[in-house]
């Protein structure tokens, strides 16, 4: 590899230590070549120079962190991306989670809550939502606001509506929301059993115990040691025999706590709490 | 022609690439010493056809690209619909599914400029057949560290426009046909 740090990479190490001595806010074991991205984006977006004079404004102007963060964090994502999971998770998962009365489900990394509401629906759909507590969770507070909002592109609905009917929805994506001022706007009821909170994987710890974690494309933002810490808090989170759901590129092979969870639908890297 | 100083070999093509990669990688020896990376713009649904397609015509490894995993010699690594396939200065292969840029995902952008910055002047870049301009910053930021930018001839592509927007860009780039191509790269192989 190349020898010695050019300035761009020493301006990428002081920004992201900067941020978190400021703000707390820890990005230094995201992987690099995505962070070095989101960082070059928001320096062209928000008019700096250079990563040094964007340092010096968010240090100074604390204004500047939550356009910041919507560089660094959110993830546009799509109701039921991804069909084939939400139907495993239809199918072979939720026979499962039937038999226990009482369910928690934590969504970690939530962003605007895409996830969040493909869920919520799926655990209607299938009766189970009544008995269902959810965790929505993610670092960013204007995500968490939007998750909260549920207002989403009406131009979308026609990918998130496909999404769904192939994912086994036995109702219409329609029944769930109402078009107004140009979004989709989802109903308040899918959210009546749903916590929204503020809680990092980098540095914050387990909070209850569940069933069901989903985190889906937030683990190939982190680097080796941060999956690990990561998946550690699920494996510690999750209730004997519970499900961890990630994204479709992502897998358990490369960390450490392999050996804590058992396959259960390889396909969609949906994995089983093994027995302790 | 290689030196030793060649470490790795990043390609991006879009419309008209299964028939120019059918060209590029089937004469590749499965000693070729380097990894070969490749974004093909493919509709996000429609799984990774390429690799079935192509590892049983090419004697070297292929294979889907996954996040964390070494970028081996030998092999050539196809980037996943629907995810960016970037280059972590270890070498390690990184995916990411940020938004898309130049309209693709995964876009040859991406992985051309994290490319650039893991390899240096040890990186092969190549833009071949395609009729949008991704591929052009890449190609730029492939030469601007000292990599070997190569851009397949307009005038021979399928479609001219995405290599002749690359050249634009990065007008010092070698301009080779496929063929050209297919030697620089049987070339790598110490003799």
């Amino acid at each position: 590899m190349m020898a010695g740090d050019n300035i761009e990479d020493i301006e990428i190490q002081l920004f992201l230590e900067a941020l978190h001595r400021r703000y707390h806010y820890d990005f230094r074991k995201y992987a690099q070549a995505s962070i070095k991205r989101r960082l070059v984006q928001a320096r062209t977006q928000l008019g700096y120079t250079s990563l040094s004079a964007m340092q010096e404004a968010v240090l100074h102007d604390e204004t500047v962190l939550p356009r910041l963060l919507n560089y660094l964090t959110v993830q546009v994502s799509e109701m039921f991306r991804d069909p084939s999971y939400f139907r495993a998770l239809r199918e072979k998962v939720l026979p499962h989670l039937a038999t226990y009365p009482s369910l928690k489900v934590w969504v970690a990394g939530c962003s605007r809550g895409e996830e969040l509401y493909s869920l919520a629906i799926l655990f209607r759909e299938e009766g189970l939502y009544d008995r269902t507590l959810f965790y929505a969770t993610d670092i960013n507070p204007d995500a968490l606001d939007a998750a909260e909002r549920a207002v989403y592109p009406l131009d979308l609905i026609r990918t998130y509506t496909e999404n769904h009917q192939k994912s086994g929805g036995r109702s219409s994506l329609s029944d769930y929301y109402r078009a107004a001022h140009g979004g989709a706007i989802f109903d308040k009821t899918l959210r009546e059993r749903v916590v929204f909170s503020d809680h990092s994987l980098v540095t914050d710890s387990v909070f209850g115990e569940m069933q069901l974690v989903s985190c889906r494309n937030v683990l190939i933002y982190f680097d080796r040691d941060l999956q690990d810490r990561a998946i550690g808090l699920f494996r510690d989170s999750l209730a004997r025999k519970g499900f961890l759901g990630l994204g479709s590129k992502e897998s358990l092979r490369f960390t450490r706590h392999a050996a804590s969870f058992a396959p259960f639908v390889p396909a969609e890297k949906i994995y089983q709490r093994a027995e302790a | 022609m290689n030196d030793g100083g060649i470490t790795a070999v990043a390609i991006g093509a879009s419309a008209g690439a299964v028939q120019a990669l059918l060209h590029i990688l089937p004469p590749l020896p499965a000693s070729l010493p380097v990894p070969v990376l490749i974004v093909v713009h493919v509709p996000a649904d429609r799984g990774n056809a390429l690799v079935s397609l192509f590892e049983a015509r090419c004697d070297i490894v292929v294979k889907e690209a996954e996040d964390k995993e070494p970028a081996a010699p030998g092999t050539v690594y196809f980037a996943p619909s629907d995810y960016h396939l970037l280059v972590e200065r270890d070498g390690t292969l990184a995916l990411s599914a940020d938004e898309p840029v130049n309209y693709s995902r995964p876009a040859i952008d991406v992985l051309l400029e994290s490319a650039a910055d893991a390899f240096g002047g040890g990186l092969v870049g190549i833009v071949l057949t395609g009729a949008n301009h991704d591929g052009a910053e890449g190609l730029r930021a492939v030469a601007a560290a000292g990599g070997i930018a190569i851009v397949q001839d307009p005038a021979s592509a399928m479609s001219g426009a995405m290599p002749a927007a690359a050249l634009a860009r990065c007008p010092d780039a070698r301009v080779e046909t496929l063929d050209g191509i297919t030697a620089f790269l049987v070339n790598l192989v110490p003799a």
